[in-house]
């Protein structure tokens, strides 16, 4: 029997459906990410070429990826570190209900409170001036700029970062948390397992594809974030994007093509951590079922 | 067992502290404009600032814009994807997914490659054109929100049946859309909107780097210019912040409420 005469048209045409979508998706996301990794190969006069790539291998541009590095590992271990500390307070250490909920509705919020306002907050707190820098001059004799605290600096970015850090750990790690069963601890304390024993043997383990996978992200969240930095640190600190924005503000490296190479270098970052997010959290899944 | 409860209360006790005194100091620090005494001045300066009243309003119209584009992209979309191609899933989530790995910096300097004065499409020519670039960067970084919020949505009803109970009663496919499937899923489409106003409200490197006048580049501007007022803008975005994030609370729990009492 033939197929009925319509088939194909009404093939067409549900495919149609998804056409606004992936147009919208081809010309501002998919298509400027091209240009920019295409840029990165390419000479002026459209050869293509590695001397992009290998014009980011100058002390300058080797140096802000480093500290950009260092500042995204940092914060991110802390983050998943007192993130883990935090979330294992409040969801299993006895305490009232009603601080749990608090707990995730403000993580929620402060997750989201990245960019410029952040930066203000905390030269409010920590700055020169800020409310705790005069109260621990004023009320306790201790003088922070003396004791080599400054809030523009890599540890003072640091600590705002963990400010939004912390509470994406938070978010993500409660389910993880919330899925270690009650008879695992049973199970070890009925052999003989101390509370240390337990998480070190049973609970860290399950856990272990999670904290890996949540490092990832939280790297990358900390290594694509411009906003903050800029307005804690002006452009004293040279981090990879800070060097990318004024360059693509003023041409800073003299070079266009460079330019597409430092973000090219951004993606593939970003990318590996986000690949490593994304493969152990399929694995975490396994245990939360 | 009270030891560790002892111990949670400390743990809890330092988070609280370090979350909650910037926030402490940015109210105090907001306050400190007059010299010895607590006042609203810097509240005054800003309010009375007309650029102020200008950079919020454009951002605040972007943000609408941009939830409305990013509605009218992404509902017709997953629904048309749960109905009918399910095996374009995979790649339609993936394609939501890729702005949460590429860092924004990188593709507004993608736009403006592409979209400069001298190529085929110059929307970077003409004022209005940046607008419109900005809001569509708007539109791509809510891309992951609002996908998956509305796709929850979709998820919790049952979209076959709805569809063809209104198609037998002869609704064509944008009468289906707007009056079938978006009233079922509007609690799903304002969590993804709130969250997209949060975003778009404070956000700085798109606006800065497109040379829009939006908020985000009108605090930091004020950050590098005056003292107080900074600490003012703060508390402001802050404030919206909130607002959004409680009104998705709000809603979702509204939502409950009526699909209880059904």
């Amino acid at each position: 029997m033939p197929p009925p005469p319509d088939r194909p048209s009404r093939r067409l045409t549900v495919w149609l459906g998804v056409v606004p979508f992936l147009l919208f998706a081809l010309l501002f996301l998919i298509l400027p990410t091209l240009q920019i990794v295409t840029g990165a190969f390419r000479t002026p006069d459209g050869g293509v070429t590695l001397q992009n790539i290998r014009g980011l291998m100058t002390p300058s541009i080797l140096g802000a990826l480093t500290i950009s590095l260092r500042l995204s590992l940092v914060t991110a271990f802390l983050g998943c570190a007192i993130g883990l500390i935090l979330a294992a307070a409040v969801t299993r250490g006895g305490l009232p209900g009603w601080l749990r909920a608090t707990t995730m509705t403000f993580s929620g919020v402060a997750s989201n409170f990245a960019g410029v306002p952040l930066a203000f907050a905390f030269i409010a707190t920590l700055g020169r001036l800020g409310l705790l820098t005069v109260i621990l001059r004023d009320w306790f004799g201790v003088n922070l700029m003396a004791v080599g605290f400054n809030l523009i600096s890599f540890t003072g970015l640091a600590l705002a970062y963990l400010y939004f850090q912390i509470p994406l750990m938070v978010l993500i790690i409660t389910p993880a948390l919330d899925g270690l069963r009650k008879d695992w601890r049973e199970a070890a304390e009925s052999l003989g397992a101390s509370g240390a024993q337990y998480w070190r043997m049973v609970a860290l383990p399950v856990l272990g594809p999670s904290l890996i996978g949540t490092f990832a992200l939280l790297f990358a969240n900390a290594f694509g974030a411009v906003a903050t930095a800029m307005a804690l640190t002006g452009s004293s600190l040279s981090i990879l994007p800070i060097i990318l924005f004024a360059q693509i503000r003023g041409d800073v490296l003299q070079d266009p093509y460079l330019g597409y190479a430092v973000a090219f270098a951004m993606i593939v970052v970003t990318g590996v951590a986000n690949l490593i997010y994304v493969t152990l959290r399929a694995r975490a899944e396994r245990w939360q079922k | 067992m009270k030891a560790q409860r002892l111990v949670s209360w400390i743990i809890f006790a330092f988070g609280a502290a370090y979350f909650l005194l910037p926030l402490i100091g940015t109210v105090e620090f907001s306050l400190r404009a007059r010299r010895g005494v607590y006042s609203l001045d810097a509240y005054r300066n800003v309010l009375s600032d007309p650029q102020f009243r200008d950079t919020l309003t454009y951002s605040f119209v972007l943000a609408i814009l941009t939830i409305v584009l990013g509605v009218l992209i992404v509902a017709p979309t997953a629904f048309w994807v749960r109905l009918k191609l399910p095996a374009l899933r995979p790649v339609v989530e993936f394609i939501t997914l890729m702005p949460l790995v590429i860092p924004p910096i990188v593709i507004v300097f993608g736009y403006i490659r592409m979209y400069n004065t001298s190529s085929a499409l110059p929307l970077l020519g003409s004022a209005t054109g940046s607008d419109i670039l900005l809001m569509c960067g708007y539109a791509t970084l809510s891309l992951p929100y609002m996908y998956r919020a509305i796709d929850t949505g979709l998820r919790a009803i049952d979209v076959p049946t709805l569809t063809e109970a209104a198609q037998s009663l002869g609704a064509g496919w944008i009468t289906i859309l707007a009056r079938v499937i978006l009233p079922n899923i509007l609690t799903a489409i304002l969590s993804g909107a709130f969250l997209t106003f949060a975003i778009v409200i404070g956000e700085y490197v798109l606006a800065a780097l497109l040379n829009r006048p939006a908020f985000g580049p009108y605090m930091v501007w004020m950050g590098s210019n005056k003292a107080y007022e900074p600490a003012a803008l703060a508390v402001v975005a802050f404030a919206i912040t909130w607002m959004a994030m409680g009104l998705i609370q709000l809603v979702s729990r509204f939502s409950k409420q009526t699909q209880a009492r059904r």
